[in-house]
């Protein structure tokens, strides 16, 4: 295929957003700290640029470009907007937590975008060796993320665990990749496709396929691959875990989405299987292990881990209905994790950390519209109807049960209840306890109002989910 | 139109919300003008729509707005279903709404929680639009437990008062019991119909009127009068029926604008609004409307007694409402919907006006509400006295008007229609009307007429009301006259209520009526040869001779019929009964599960047994997280070799 520039049109985002990181870049060297509003508003302004045209460009159609390495689809759009537009919070919530550690530095915004222009890639790939470009170019910005907090040895360590085991699971994904290849001779996923027609119980296959799940429950964090999961969300400065727990949940999803149903359909017997043993394995131990957090970054991780069990009930459905569902879960979630960590960065003061769930005690009469947006995202979290939570687990139980998974559904309502008691005990702390100190509560204005925004978004969707789920 | 419908639901919300959230934000005036705002624009929007019915040629609409979720082919929607009935609804309720908005400027004035109580009043605004507005069940129950729930937290406002907090306990309780049918009713329709959607629901319900289920062994009883009665049991409710009326009287310990606009003129009516929009169903169904019938005509009369021996003068007026309350009942069970709505209608005038004007007062007196003390308040609030007295007039059923043309509708549909408990009914309602112009002109002579209060200090600061209070009781005293005489040949016999109202033809009263009806002068010359009007007048007069002329004749027939005063002044016991065998019941049955079931089976053995189980299970399970990085790696090794067997090697 020859190339010509109407190629570029597709990766308009990707371009954008791009040039916007190489602008930062060079910004950043020549401001002072007090001028680095400026980069931090090109920065807001290249993801709302970026989302806004992936939005423009989406119109249902897929395209295939560079030689059929990249794609761009309907799926592609979706998650791409809801990366880019739930970055804006990210950001606007980072800030502020960083500006009070006073380590608000250029780099934090440069390896974040870097890091969502690779999850975009990620999300856009039709083939392996784009994919694990973006894969690289993502998890590489993390490692330094985590790593951000130069002083804190608490955070080089989980740095230095995170890239040790994500170089381990890089390992086992292309080993797998090359299985793949050895057993089918393709690189594209519709190539792929096309060549394991009927082979569905070919031994090289199969053996593939495994490295490749283990890879993707890697970059998921589903049991019994989450070691580095509470061990990061600890470790690394709230912003960066902020970062960490939200979007790349999203890019994930388009990672497992391409390489099991684009690529890898035919398989679907046997990697429901799989799904169905990490699922299980995540719910159950992310569930009961938050219970026993006193520290509430950990108890966020424990419970990532049970949510991503949550999301893999909708890939592996294996229906349209539940990779929609997948999506509407993992979108929902990527919000709702923001708002909480959000909440806790706007508790943070300055040089100390807010983590410890007693700290939350008697938030109400420190900060009722806090307090408020807490109970709005504990609530979806644990899936409490009006919230979106609520109908991002109906919809994924609902299609496990229509393609006859019952025993599955109701294993997951039965852990869903159990987690329910560690996110209400939050909501308890807030309302129902006495403050422990009297340190008054300070968050920048922006915050505040995203944080608002945030909360009341998860009531929104939930009475009125159709807005959401009409998208995808 | 479907903008205009909105507009007129979400106004008043968007009023409550700004005045709630961001109460220190907007100040006392910005709380009241926020709101009077939203609700203003909601009137007018309502007014405009009902024009279009009444002058125009708007057509009944059912629309769809937004389909929540759907369930196992059940759909949970938010739509309207505007009609003429919905459309009179809205407009009394926005106007009464607006009334009792402005007046509370003047009545809260120096109150404490001054934005919360504006919040909530335009939030039971919201609510009370969406339960009228609504097409289907699921947004009824919706509203339904909204105005429940406003109405809970305003008899409460007062929160540091023990008597408002246990009155507000009493009716969230007592509304749990109607609830409780109400939501099994519905729950009985949707398992019929598969629908909660009314036109699909009156569209299945023909076919079902044959129906026989079995509720318990060795029954058979009609689907309809069960599903008509388990409805009927939430209207109970809600509108204050007897045995379910206790929660009403007390609920006075709200304050008064809330008694004027909750308790009398909109949210217990809705028990009345529900029943007349299931006509349909109703109508498949007499041994339902036999047991509204009898219901209505009991609480009408025996509620009634009570009045005359109230002393706190929100009382009087309270046990008034539940009087009319079961005249309206009354008028559903003989198939005269129209005219219980029709009565509805007149009834939230002037009742609102009678409570306002009976707040206005009880702003004169400095909150003394014990109409002993009062007595020749005309001298000094005449503008109050004058309000009062068209409303009171309006309430016995004086010819011309409003609560004339709706009463005697009432009684003579009763009279005309023939089902099981018709004689009992008329007769009651009948000897209702002597009842209640009695304990009406009792209540006014004694606060308005006579010697001056007893209290000098209170004396001397009595004065009119301020214009905000004032406004208002005029603006109602005006419909309450005249209203009655203007739309009673559309609302009983034209055709307004043809496409909103069901009746059977067999059952159509109304109808039946009509035939004899040559425009409103000629009801009222026939009304005025009726035994109602001279029983209304005889009341008045005995109250007048009583109260006026001879006031030891009151303390003579209290002496001597010392039991009678005794049972009425006790409320015929309900209160005792029910505290003991119901709240002490429950108490006692609460703590037999509490000790053995709650605490031993519950708490010991399931939950925190299970706590424990999870407990430990967690505390276990975190030692997996060592810290070590060889740990880690070797977990997802592992992992990887157990994926591996199972998939590779076993297969």
């Amino acid at each position: 295929m020859a190339f010509d520039t109407t190629q570029l049109i597709p990766l308009l985002p990707e371009i954008i957003l791009l040039v916007g990181v190489s602008l930062v870049l060079v910004i950043d060297l020549m401001v002072t700290d007090k001028e680095r509003t400026w980069p931090f508003m090109l920065t807001l302004f290249t993801l709302l640029a970026a989302g806004c045209t992936t939005v423009m460009l989406a119109d249902g159609t897929t395209q295939v470009v560079f030689d059929g390495t990249y794609i761009r689809d309907p799926m592609s759009d979706i998650l791409k907007a809801s990366l880019l537009f739930l970055a804006v919070p990210v950001f606007i919530y980072a800030r502020e937590g960083l500006m009070k550690s006073g380590q608000w530095r250029g780099e934090f915004m440069t390896l974040t975008l870097f890091a969502i222009l690779g999850m975009m890639v990620m999300i856009s790939s039709n083939g392996f060796i784009s994919l694990y470009l973006g894969l690289e170019l993502l998890s590489l910005c993390l490692y330094a993320l985590v790593a951000f907090n130069r002083d804190s040895s608490k955070s080089a360590e989980a740095a230095m665990k995170y890239f040790i085991l994500g170089a381990l699971a890089s390992g086992l994904l292309l080993y797998g990749i090359s299985m793949l290849y050895g057993a089918t001779g393709k690189l594209d996923f519709p190539s792929i496709a096309q060549a394991v027609v009927g082979k569905e119980s070919d031994i090289v296959l199969v053996f593939g396929l495994v490295f490749v799940v283990i890879g993707l429950a890697f970059k998921f964090g589903a049991v019994p691959f989450h070691m580095w999961v509470p061990d990061v969300y600890d470790g690394a400065t709230t912003p960066v875990t902020l970062l960490v727990g939200s979007l790349p949940k999203i890019a994930a999803l388009g990672l497992a989405m391409r390489i099991l149903v684009d690529g890898l359909g035919e398989l679907q017997e046997s990697w429901q299987m799989m799904l169905i043993i990490l699922a299980l394995l995540s719910m159950a131990l992310g569930n009961l292990v938050a219970i026993a957090q006193e520290n509430i970054k950990r108890m966020l991780a424990y419970s990532t881990i049970s949510h991503v069990g949550f999301i893999f009930l909708g890939i592996l459905a294996g229906s349209d209905e539940g990779y929609r569902a997948a999506i509407f879960y993992v979108i929902a979630y990527a919000a709702m994790a923001a708002g909480a960590f959000g909440v806790l960065i706007a508790l943070d003061r300055k040089g100390l950390e807010v983590d410890q769930l007693h700290q939350l005690k008697g938030l109400n009469e420190k900060h009722p519209w806090l307090a408020g947006t807490m109970l709005l995202l504990m609530f979806s979290m644990a899936g409490v109807p009006p919230t979106v939570g609520f109908f991002a687990k109906l919809f994924v139980l609902e299609a496990i049960v229509s393609v006859g998974l019952t025993w599955l559904a109701l294993v997951a309502v039965f852990f869903s209840i159990i987690g329910a008691f560690y996110y209400i005990r939050v909501v308890k702390h807030v309302y129902f306890d006495k403050p422990t100190d009297d340190v008054e509560v300070e968050v920048g204005g922006a915050a505040q109002v995203m944080l608002a925004i945030n909360g009341l978004a998860m009531l929104a969707l939930g009475l009125f989910p159709a807005i959401l789920m009409n998208l995808i | 139109m479907e903008t205009i419908y909105l507009t007129i639901v979400l106004a008043p919300l968007i009023g409550a919300i700004i005045a709630g959230l961001w109460r220190n934000q907007v100040g006392k005036a910005g709380a009241h003008w926020v709101t009077i705002i939203g609700v203003g624009i909601s009137c007018v929007l309502s007014i405009y729509v009902l024009l279009g019915f009444t002058h125009g040629d708007a057509e009944s609409q059912n629309l769809s707005l937004y389909t929540w979720m759907v369930s196992d082919g059940l759909r949970f929607e938010i739509g309207f279903l505007v009609d003429q009935l919905t459309a009179m609804m809205m407009a009394v309720v926005t106007f009464v709404s607006l009334m009792v908005h402005i007046y509370t400027v003047g009545y809260m004035a120096h109150e404490e929680g001054y934005q919360r109580f504006f919040s909530y009043i335009a939030l039971f605004t919201f609510s009370m639009l969406m339960l009228v507005m609504s097409n289907n069940f699921m947004q009824l129950f919706f509203g339904w437990e909204a105005v429940g729930l406003v109405s809970y937290l305003l008899i409460g406002f007062y929160f540091k008062k023990e008597t408002a907090i246990f009155a507000n306990l009493k009716a969230f309780l007592v509304n749990r019991v109607g609830d409780f049918g109400f939501i099994l009713g519905i729950a009985a329709i949707a398992m019929y119909t598969n629908s909660l959607d009314y036109a699909e629901v009156f569209e299945k319900s023909a076919g079902l009127a044959n129906e026989q289920i079995t509720v318990f062994p060795g029954t058979s009883w009609s689907l309809m009068t069960v599903i008509c009665v388990l409805l009927f049991i939430g209207a109970m409710g809600k509108s204050a029926q007897m045995p379910l009326h206790v929660w009403l009287p007390d609920s006075m310990e709200g304050p008064t604008p809330i008694s004027a606009l909750i308790h009398a003129a909109t949210m217990v009516t809705a028990g009345i609004f529900m029943v007349a929009r299931m006509s349909p169903l109703y109508e498949l169904s007499e041994t339902a409307l036999s047991f509204v019938l009898i219901i209505g005509a009991t609480t009408a009369f025996f509620t009634g007694l009570i009045g005359i021996v109230q002393n706190d003068i929100k009382r009087v007026v309270a046990y008034s409402t539940l009087s009319q309350l079961g005249y309206m009942i009354a008028a559903l069970g003989a198939s005269a919907y129209a005219a219980g709505v029709f009565h509805l209608m007149t009834h939230a005038f002037f009742k609102a006006l009678l409570f306002l004007a009976a707040g206005s007062v009880i702003i004169g007196m400095h909150h003394d509400q014990d109409i002993r003390n009062m007595g020749g308040i005309r001298k000094y609030m005449p503008i109050t006295w004058i309000t009062s007295l068209l409303g009171s007039l309006a309430l016995i059923g004086t010819p011309f008007f409003s609560g004339f043309f709706s009463k005697d509708a009432i009684i003579e549909s009763v009279h005309l229609a023939d089902r099981f408990g018709t004689n009992y009914a008329y007769y009651l309602l009948v000897a209702g009307v002597f009842v209640t112009a009695l304990y009406s002109f009792r209540m006014f002579f004694l606060v308005f007429h006579g010697n001056g209060p007893r209290d000098e200090h209170a004396k001397a600061h009595l004065h009119e009301s301020p214009w905000v209070v004032t406004v208002p009781l005029v603006l109602l005293a005006i419909p309450s006259v005249v209203i009655g005489w203007f739309t009673i040949e559309p609302m009983l016999f034209g055709e307004f209520f043809k496409d909103a109202i069901y009746v059977d033809s067999a059952n159509d009263v109304l109808a039946h009526m009509g035939e004899g009806y040559h425009g409103a002068l000629g009801f009222v010359v026939h009304g005025v040869m009726q035994a109602p009007f001279w029983l209304a007048l005889g009341g008045f007069l005995t109250a007048w001779y009583i109260y006026m002329m001879k006031p030891s004749i009151a303390l003579d027939i209290k002496v001597r019929f010392d039991w009678l005063y005794t049972i009425l002044d006790r409320k015929y016991g309900f209160d005792e009964l029910f505290q003991f065998v119901f709240a002490g019941g429950s108490r006692m049955l609460g703590k037999i599960f509490w000790k053995g079931g709650d605490q031993f089976l519950i708490d010991g053995v399931a939950v925190n047994g299970s706590a424990h189980g999870v407990g430990w299970l967690a505390s276990v399970a975190r030692y997996l997280q060592t810290g070590f990085l060889n740990h880690y790696a070797i977990a997802m090794i592992l992992g990887l070799i157990g994926l591996v067997g199972w998939f590779v090697i076993l297969q």
